[in-house]
């Protein structure tokens, strides 16, 4: 469905993705960051470009992938986006929901 | 002479050794070679537990399935010497190939998480994913008065995603056939978010967990067991007690492949998931459970790939392009306890779905749905396994990709 956010209209998916990584900004992430109940500071950009990065290069993603890239561990993950790090960062980050689980 | 090497004999280097004795030209020598000399049918592990299986239903001699045109070395591998096109034995031997397939599964790995593996395991703290474990946890569910039993997943991905659900249905038809139903809790922890990683299967399985009074604790990524309290604790300091944990621990690829620079974390080997062609160099190929792709991990997949990997080591070798054809196709059988089971089929981009099996509107397998028959599919799929499966038989009926006909399909949502 299209909708808008931070101004600009994007696709999201039923659960609320991105369809398109294009349509990223930092200002959509903030945006869908706040709906997830996270502030964006510093230390989450990094690890969502981390995630973006590994997506394009068709890497599963996983909880201990992230925790063994030397950005962050499963810990600090946790705790910048808690609740589900994986599932709420790879939102944020315009990627889709991670297909790890299957 | 060239040489073909495939690396572990279990179920998918098993059946590609008789694929491939059957048509690989001439000039191709076959090796084969796994530490172990009896093969297990591990879909019977789910079953030990229960009494159900007893060991000897489920073993048989490696040897005997491997066809003659095979040689069987049976011996540890050390390490890939992917630019020598070596394989390094622990003994010191270098078995020299021209094609490599890698074929070395998945394997549990309890000291990822601290706690797991220490003083309380195989004690309180139980796996069925191994025969040891399954014949120690027999013991232990015999001998016990009750409690709360919690059936757990450490993290994905999993050798076959569906067992530590058909443990909690078997377990669950267990205790109420003991008459011990009022004494036993069950509960059911996982990091996904709810009982399955596919949306329709999870509503589905979900309910059926609900109306069999198991709670599930969705999201649960544990960080580590606190033995002598018997609690799980996650990254986020959440906690489930237990009497009796049966977990299903992180799950890794063989150590050989780390010891040679090519896996991923958790010792995976990197491949193409349309061609089964790895990533690490061209004439190293990958099936079944030690690959990377985002296919369930079981031995339905494996087979399924067999067809498609036939077809690419013949066209690797005749130096043609490869067929980039797998998708992903899965078919497990879930047993849901009380004699019955449900049917589950789905691929890389369709989701499992409800509807009939193998014959569109007929089955006489129902899809997602429980039934006797299905039941009796699944204890006839042993017959299957050393007969056909694992023989390179062509199983009637079943295509190596999925077919749409006579199911209902959902498309995944990307």
């Amino acid at each position: 469905m299209e909708t808008t956010i931070a101004g600009k209209q994007v696709k999201l998916n039923e659960q609320g993705y991105l369809t398109d990584l294009n349509e990223w900004s930092r200002e959509v992430a903030t945006a869908l960051a706040a709906e997830e109940g996270v502030e964006l500071g510093e230390e989450h950009w990094p690890v969502l470009e981390y995630l973006q990065n590994q997506h394009k290069q068709e890497v599963p993603l996983t909880i201990r992938k992230v925790g063994k890239s030397g950005i962050v561990d499963i810990k600090g993950f946790y705790a910048l986006f808690p609740g589900g790090p994986l599932k709420k960062a790879s939102r944020i980050a315009g990627i889709p929901k991670p297909a790890s689980c299957i | 002479m060239k040489h073909l090497v495939i690396l572990g004999a279990g179920t998918a280097g098993t059946m590609m050794s008789n694929h491939l004795a059957k048509s690989l030209p001439n000039e191709w020598d076959i090796t084969i070679i796994d530490q172990r000399k009896i093969h297990h049918y591990q879909p019977g592990y789910l079953f030990i537990p229960f009494g159900t299986y007893t060991e000897s239903d489920i073993v048989k001699p490696v040897k005997k399935f491997l066809p003659s045109r095979a040689k069987y070395i049976q011996k540890p591998i050390l390490n890939v010497d992917k630019d020598k096109d070596l394989v390094n034995l622990e003994d010191g031997e270098a078995i020299p190939y021209d094609l490599l397939i890698i074929a070395t599964g998945t394997d549990i790995a309890p000291e990822e998480t601290p706690g797991m593996a220490g003083p309380h395991w195989h004690k309180s703290i139980f796996d069925f994913y191994t025969l040891n474990g399954a014949v120690k946890l027999h013991r232990a569910l015999e001998e016990w008065n009750g409690g709360h039993l919690v059936v757990h997943i450490t993290e994905m991905p999993i050798k076959c995603p569906v067992a530590p659900l058909e443990f909690t249905f078997l377990a669950e038809s267990y205790f109420h056939e003991r008459g011990m139903s009022d004494k036993v809790k069950i509960t059911f922890v996982t990091p996904m978010d709810g009982a399955f990683t596919k949306p329709v299967a999870s509503d589905q399985l979900g309910h059926l967990l609900k109306d069999k009074g198991i709670d599930v604790v969705p999201n649960f990524n544990v960080m580590e067991i606190d033995g002598d309290a018997r609690k799980l604790i996650d990254y986020e300091g959440k906690e489930v007690s237990y009497d009796l944990l049966v977990t299903v621990p992180t799950n890794k690829g063989a150590k050989y492949v780390e010891r040679s620079g090519f896996g991923d974390e958790l010792n995976f080997v990197p491949t193409h998931k349309g061609t089964l062609q790895s990533k690490v160099k061209d004439n190293i190929f990958c099936i079944g459970d030690a690959t990377n792709i985002p296919a369930s991990k079981a031995g339905s997949v494996a087979h399924f790939e067999g067809e498609i990997l036939m077809e690419n080591v013949k066209r690797f070798i005749e130096g043609r392009e490869l067929k980039d054809e797998f998708d992903g196709h899965a078919n497990c059988f879930v047993e849901t306890g009380h004699g019955k089971a449900l049917l589950i089929d789905f691929n890389y981009t369709h989701q499992p779905v409800s509807g009939t099996f193998p014959f569109p509107g007929i089955g006489p397998l129902t899809l997602l749905k429980e039934s006797r028959m299905n039941h009796m599919g699944k204890l006839a799929f042993k017959w299957v396994y050393w007969n056909m499966l694992i023989t390179g038989r062509h199983i009637p009926f079943v295509p190596s990709k999925m077919s749409e006909a006579g199911k209902n399909f959902e498309e995944v949502q990307s």
